[in-house]
């Protein structure tokens, strides 16, 4: 018995030193955000061992970053979120010699208003914010507009999404669709809060959540779900109830990019490994299997018409061309947005 | 936010109460001529002057400064008014009439207020079932009590997120209820998403804190004073009412502690069984942490929660002086 | 009459409690992944457990983080059960107050306290912080459970000990500690247990890099969970179920 235990803690005390003995790369991703057998691939071919980690939310991410510097060494933001990252001076300058796979990337989406002279971040997939519908239980007409999330039709039904951006940028374009997502008028904001507090208490929400909505799309759960592309293509792949759309009004157009945090320890790895993300074949290989956009024209050219026809997964010009990026706000009105998107959380139900 | 500023002075201070403590170790050596018995608690002291009692003087540290590291009353100002901080904020980019617009937010009073409130239900709920359970698991002629105890503790092995998932797959619109419910013809309701079904994770989750310390005192009674009031003309429920409960309110005192206590801070459970649309106080603190990233304003919270939680005790304390209810151990 | 009537009540209750486990264990072997539609039985989810790298290196950093917690926790608790035991009045009293503390701070307290001074000393958070943090919310359940043992101990066997001719150090293992054996393992299970489970803390003390079972299924319930999760915590359950067993059957046949 004696000798068991000591033999557990000896194992037990080795862990974390196993840990650091091999070339790692610790990566920091979406959650459902890559094909798993992608990382195989790429510890096969060069050796590295990736530590393969996940989030949900960029405002979870950004603390999860700061809080543990050194712990990561490739992380996925979104736009605003690169932008708020840099602005912190907390992104390395990525060494693009090490990432000849670059070119393979669309070049609208090079040199982006987010990281202006393109030396920070290197598109990953990219799509739109809109509605998952159930076409059975909903009108096709009903959903050209955000509207559709107030209609007391479907009441109880609507699946909101707990983000403080893209809640509070849908909100935005109801009060007024003149609005910009990225509005700093502060009437504007406050009637969008109440706005999504009158959507709460008329007892339109079923539930604030996240990823697991697509999950409930599927199993019929509800009506209508705030969704991005990618997770709608998933959801529409496994019922062909459901459908997607990007409201008239104008949505969201976000862009989820590698970068690398400036404290990470394993910095040409973490090179090595976005280019091995760049490659054609691994990039057609992610979109597959996750269903979003990929901002990699090569792998786009790989995965053929099926892919250029589908709507869902490669948005059209005009809609692209009614989207809009977010931009980060700076300290004092990302306060004035968490405030009120709190008292939305905050709000009771009668 | 990033870095976290603390005066020059705290590693000295710290330093000198390391010093002082090994001094005193020290000391204490010399004057017994060897070691004392009473040293073996030594490294538990540190570990525990380390581990417990420095974290809180952190929290309290932080409560009471911003940012940069200045002392300020602002995170206690936005606890009341949970607009406090925007409305400063906008004075510098709106002016000062727009500012002078933002009423008073009461987000995080009325999530705490909210919070004690289900906390209530869910004690008084565990209470009302938990009571009676302990009640007949005590019960001598039964000869159940110790194989229910285990019965009850087996199930808190499965770990506490998943058992709380699996009342998902009951409560949902297409769950098991619901299937029930459609086969006998009363139709779907809606389970899920609401207040009742939080209360009912959290009854789940807490009711055998509150059955466990119920029983021990229970058992612990002498079955010849029932028996007695019997014998004097007490009919079974005056019995129970003027003798058993009454002895028994060590164990009552100490159940409703065990529960009341998680009960207030849980914040699992009203995310997955109240879709977001009951917020707690446990998650407003998860969140100030996690999501807002506000150290400050997040240990300001915690500091009130603990406060208020040592008052209750010491109340609490004040039924029971003895401390008799004792735990689960 | 009113004893079937007690015993039904029972059964309500129990009932009650266990209705969810046997829906999770029954749904870990449904063949589909959704929780409203069976699909036939299957042993696929356990397959798929076993190839799951995230979900093996949790189990392990969970057993792991337990067994080492409790040891520790064990020994220092013991050790501080009998110092506190032998100490004056006034310094006992205030040492259960400081061991009664942690019990009497919600989780979520001691996470973000935690938390907070592995920020302070700039630690990086990871898997050697939650072993710290759990031997600290161990520790005083095994000075609890330790102590009474040690109070109902004849005071003065240790100095029949002594005056015998034993060292302190031999009175002590070979007195004292046989003496509170009961109250040791009592303790010693209880902080493996809590540290199986805990969740709260592991989630503010660690980094994403170091995952728990618990913390990795918090952010798997994010996602929608997958069926494989059922099947561990099934197959946990199990396992703990049959340790029971052998453990009452041997304390039995001792008897």
């Amino acid at each position: 018995m004696k000798k068991m235990i000591c033999a557990l803690l000896i194992a037990a005390l080795m862990l974390p030193v196993c840990a650091l003995a091999d070339e790692v790369v610790n990566v920091f991703n979406w959650e459902d955000y890559i094909d798993e057998a992608v990382l195989e691939q790429f510890e096969q071919e060069t050796g590295i061992k990736v530590n393969y980690m996940r989030f949900t939310e960029n405002e979870d991410m950004i603390i999860s970053v700061e809080s543990n510097p050194g712990a990561f060494d490739v992380v996925f933001p979104s736009e605003y979120m690169v932008e708020r990252l840099f602005n912190r001076g907390e992104l390395a300058e990525i060494n693009f010699d090490n990432i000849p796979n670059f070119a393979n990337i669309r070049e609208d989406l090079k040199n982006p208003s987010y990281d202006p002279g393109n030396a920070h971040s290197v598109p990953y997939m990219w799509g739109t914010l809109g509605i998952l519908y159930n076409t059975k239980l909903v009108d096709e007409a009903d959903v050209q507009s955000w509207s559709v999330l107030w209609n007391p039709k479907y009441a109880g039904q609507v699946l909101m999404m707990d983000s403080l951006r893209d809640t509070m940028g849908i909100a935005l374009i109801m009060a007024d669709p003149e609005n910009s997502m990225n509005c700093t008028d502060f009437t504007q904001l406050s009637a969008a809060k109440d706005l999504l507090i009158q959507q709460k208490q008329a007892g339109m929400v079923k539930a604030y959540g996240v990823d697991e909505f697509k999950d409930k799309m599927v199993a019929g759960e509800g009506a209508l779900a705030v969704v991005y592309s990618g997770d709608a293509e998933y959801a529409i792949e496994l019922n062909e109830d459901l459908a997607y759309a990007v409201p008239q009004e104008g949505s969201n157009i976000w862009v989820d990019s590698a970068v690398i945090p400036i404290s990470a320890k394993n910095k040409e790895n973490a090179e090595k490994f976005i280019d091995f993300l760049c490659r054609p074949d691994i990039a057609a290989a992610n979109v597959q299997e996750i269903g979003y956009c990929s901002p990699n024209a090569a792998a786009i050219d790989l995965l053929g018409d099926e892919y250029q026809s589908n709507p869902v997964m490669n948005p059209s010009d005009e809609v692209i061309a009614r989207c809009e990026y977010y931009h980060d706000l700076d300290e004092t009105w990302l306060n004035i947005y968490t405030t009120l998107y709190s008292e939305v959380l905050s709000a009771k139900v009668n | 936010m990033t870095d976290l500023q603390l005066p020059a002075w705290a590693p000295w201070a710290m330093g000198i109460g390391l010093a002082a403590f090994i001094g005193m170790v020290a000391l204490s050596v010399r004057r017994n001529h060897g070691v004392k018995r009473s040293l073996f608690a030594a490294p538990y002291t540190l570990w525990m002057f380390i581990f417990t009692l420095l974290p809180c003087i952190l929290i309290a540290y932080y409560a009471f400064t911003d940012a940069n590291g200045h002392f300020t009353f602002n995170n206690f100002s936005s606890f009341w008014d949970s607009n406090y901080i925007m409305r400063e904020n906008l004075r510098t980019v709106a002016g000062d009439e727009m500012a002078a617009t933002v009423a008073r937010g009461s987000v995080n009073v009325d999530t705490l207020v909210y919070s004690l409130w289900m906390a209530f239900l869910c004690t008084a709920v565990s209470l009302v079932l938990g009571y009676p359970a302990a009640l007949f698991m005590a019960d001598r002629k039964m000869r159940l009590g110790p194989t229910l105890v285990v019965l009850f503790i087996i199930p808190m092995w499965m770990n506490f997120l998943l058992r709380t998932i699996a009342w998902m797959s009951l409560l949902e619109d297409n769950g098991l209820i619901n299937a029930f419910l459609q086969w006998i013809g009363i139709g779907k309701m809606q389970l899920m998403y609401n207040q009742q079904a939080v209360l009912l994770g959290m009854v789940y989750n807490f009711l055998p804190f509150m059955v466990f310390p119920i029983y021990t005192s229970l058992s612990k009674l002498d079955p010849k004073l029932a028996e007695a009031a019997q014998d004097l003309g007490c009919n079974e429920f005056r019995t129970l009412y003027k003798v058993t409960v009454p002895l028994s309110l060590p164990g009552v005192i100490s159940g409703i502690t065990m529960v009341f206590m998680p009960s207030v801070t849980t914040f699992f459970i009203p995310r997955v069984l109240g879709g977001g649309n009951t917020r707690m106080f446990g998650d407003l603190i998860e969140s100030t942490f996690k999501t807002a990233g506000n150290w400050n304003l997040g240990s300001a919270l915690s500091l009130i929660m603990m406060v208020l939680i040592l008052i209750s005790l010491s109340i609490l304390r004040k039924a029971d002086p003895n401390g008799e209810g004792g735990g689960i151990v | 009459m009113k004893q079937f009537l007690k015993k039904c009540y029972l059964a309500i209750i129990l009932i009650f409690l266990y209705v969810p486990i046997i829906v999770l264990i029954v749904q870990s072997f449904n063949a589909g992944k959704s929780r409203a539609k069976w699909e036939g039985l299957s042993l696929h989810w356990y397959q798929e457990l076993f190839t799951n790298a995230s979900i093996m290196n949790a189990l392990w950093v969970t057993l792991s983080v337990a067994v080492v917690a409790t040891i520790v926790a064990t020994v220092l608790g013991t050790l501080a059960a009998i110092g506190i035991y032998s100490m004056k009045k006034r310094p006992q009293a205030f040492m259960m107050t400081v061991t009664n503390l942690p019990n009497t701070m919600p989780d979520i307290v001691s996470g973000v306290s935690l938390m907070l001074l592995y920020i302070f000393a700039k630690v990086e958070r990871g898997y050697f912080t939650m072993v710290l943090a759990h031997i600290t919310f161990d520790v005083p359940y095994v000075v609890l459970s330790v102590l009474p043992k040690l109070k109902q101990m004849n005071k003065h066997t240790y100095e029949a000990a002594l005056d015998l001719g034993a060292t302190p150090a031999y009175a002590l293992t070979h007195v004292i500690i046989p003496e509170c054996k009961q109250g040791i393992v009592t303790g010693a299970l209880l902080a493996f247990t809590l540290s199986l489970d805990d969740f709260t803390i592991s989630y503010f003390t660690t980094s994403p890099l170091v995952q728990n079972l618990s913390t990795l299924i918090y952010s798997a319930t994010k996602l929608g969970i997958s069926p494989v999760y059922y099947a561990l915590s099934s197959l946990m359950f199990v396992v703990l179920l049959v340790l029971l067993l052998i453990v009452n059957h041997r304390t039995a046949d001792n008897k």
